[in-house]
């Protein structure tokens, strides 16, 4: 899932200083699961924001608002009949979820209550470790299933590199060495001819905005267009 | 005897069956070119080639490319080192056409430190290819004629290709195996981490031999003398991948204080002359950290003085 923290509340009350009445909208997917943008936390926040503006002389109105997908227009269109009564919209969602929500009320300000941070794996709970940097050349299947782009902190393709210290990473010592974990998995399933190979120089493919387009909708796009 | 590959000194004093020594020269933290010019002095006539540090421990220093320059005035051969953190393969394979054509016939392929140890933290750290993936665009570049993305090179790049091994980071079984691919890669010559245990050395250069890499590549043990025994303490408790034995530390301990860096430099001497008769072994590398002014002292120590012209 798409991981991301809520940002400090000054930051959030900055962003909203110079509005009245604002609509907080929360997404039920990811950002809910991580405890970071879902309904819970839509009126954490909103209480937090009528609490400080009314000491400060400067009441605010806040609405709350809940869909399932911000990545959605389906669900967003559930906000298109109230979104006219409020001065700006601040989306607990994902980057993904707050830029289209920002797309579909273009005359609307849409503000970040989050800051999106990784797509990462739910450890336990409320601990969430990043696992995918979204590269677009997937190498698990010669990795024994630990990303080097993510888990490695220079990214190396043929690793480990010299300053593995007793399985640790150089950066810190409670960081695992990805390339350490790597041969360790290779080795015991007898798969250590993966990483005998030189792994190539990546091809980044995600240097660019993506798109992707399923081969059975590519008419239903051209139509679109 | 091969056709050189390159215009590299170091390459012909390896080929003629030499015992090469080389050296290393951190670029000032300014312009203070005078600082390089009087760390060259040291060097000149003792060492074989110079190695040029590139942002070392991911500190902002002179560039290594700049710095290689100002040593091929003060008439020594360069090591243009280059670390993959700070730059993509597009300004990588535009280096290395820059200083070929000022006359830099050598490099070394590395990863580099990471740039949360250095001075600026929050910098974002490039590694768009790896130190393995460097060394091969540098062959390719020069036994092919071609750019990584496959254009013709008018005119390629004569350079001698060096790369790191650490034999004492973890795995161990793994890093003769890591040796081997950056020896496929490419890697003409290598310089290891600084070695300390000699035990394991001995080990993880048995095991180059046997594998018959030791017969493609030239390897050169690094060797850095203790200048301290808090130097030797910090080595062994906080720079990553170094292993520093007790019984040296011990060595250090057993002279009176102000003979602890003369006791450095002796066990220094111990491991040159120790590698000069190891099979599988093509010379040293030196690198005496922040001490360049013992240089002379240490080769003449060493037994490396004079350094053969070919």
């Amino acid at each position: 899932m798409i991981v991301a923290e809520r940002k400090p509340f000054d930051e959030i009350k900055a962003m909203v200083s110079n509005y009245r009445k604002v609509l907080t909208v929360g997404c039920g997917t990811c950002v809910a699961v991580c405890l970071a943008g879902g309904e819970k936390e839509v009126g954490v926040l909103n209480s937090e924001l009528k609490i400080a503006r009314k000491i400060d002389g400067n009441p605010i109105e806040v609405g709350a608002a809940t869909v399932e997908r911000q990545c959605d227009m389906e669900f967003l269109a559930e906000l298109d009949p109230i979104i006219k009564d409020y001065d700006a919209v601040i989306s607990m969602a994902c980057g993904a979820g707050i830029q289209f929500m920002a797309e579909r009320y273009p005359e609307t300000p849409v503000l970040p209550a989050v800051d999106t941070t990784f797509i990462g794996v739910n450890r336990d709970v409320g601990w969430y470790e990043e696992k995918c940097r979204a590269c677009g050349s997937c190498v698990l299947g010669m990795t024994g299933g630990i990303c080097p782009v993510t888990m490695c902190a220079k990214g190396l393709f043929n690793g480990p590199c010299g300053g593995t210290n007793n399985g640790s990473c150089e950066i810190n010592d409670d960081q695992p060495c990805a390339w350490y974990m790597i041969y360790e998995r290779l080795a015991k399933q007898n798969r250590l001819e993966n990483i005998i190979q030189i792994c190539p120089a990546n091809d980044w493919r995600n240097q660019t905005p993506r798109t992707i387009v399923q081969p059975a909708y590519t008419d239903r796009k051209a139509a679109v267009n | 005897m091969d056709e050189p590959k390159s215009g590299s000194n170091l390459e012909k004093i390896l080929e003629a069956g030499h015992f090469a020594f080389t050296g290393e020269l951190g670029p000032p933290r300014g312009t203070n070119v005078e600082a390089v010019r009087k760390k060259c002095a040291f060097l000149k006539g003792n060492v074989d080639m110079v190695n040029v540090t590139d942002n070392q421990t991911a500190m902002v220093r002179m560039s290594s490319w700049a710095t290689a320059l100002l040593l091929i005035e003060e008439g020594l051969e360069p090591n243009f080192q280059m670390v993959c953190r700070d730059r993509n393969r597009l300004a990588m394979q535009a280096d290395i056409l820059g200083v070929c054509a000022h006359g830099v016939n050598n490099i070394l392929c590395l990863s580099g430190d990471h740039q949360q140890f250095g001075d600026h933290p929050q910098a974002k750290g490039v590694f768009d290819i790896d130190s393995t993936q460097l060394i091969g665009m540098v062959k390719k570049m020069r036994d092919e004629a071609k750019f990584l993305g496959g254009a013709d090179i008018d005119t390629p790049p004569k350079i001698f290709i060096g790369a790191a091994a650490n034999p004492f980071a973890d795995p161990f079984e793994w890093r003769v195996y890591r040796l081997a691919k950056k020896v496929s890669a490419g890697a003409d010559f290598i310089q290891t981490q600084c070695v300390f245990n000699m035990e394991k050395m001995r080990e993880w250069v048995k095991r180059a031999n046997d594998m018959g890499l030791a017969e493609k590549v030239y390897i050169l043990p690094g060797v850095t003398p203790m200048k301290s025994i808090g130097m030797a303490r910090y080595m062994q408790k906080k720079v990553p991948g170094m292993d520093v034995p007790e019984e040296i530390i011990n060595r250090l301990k057993g002279v009176e204080k102000k003979k602890v860096a003369d006791e450095g430099i002796k066990i220094a001497c111990e491991q040159i002359q120790e590698f000069k008769e190891m099979k599988g072994v093509a010379g040293v590398h030196l690198m005496p950290i922040e001490w360049e002014h013992k240089v002379p002292e240490i080769a003449e120590r060493a037994g490396m003085l004079p350094r053969p012209t070919v």
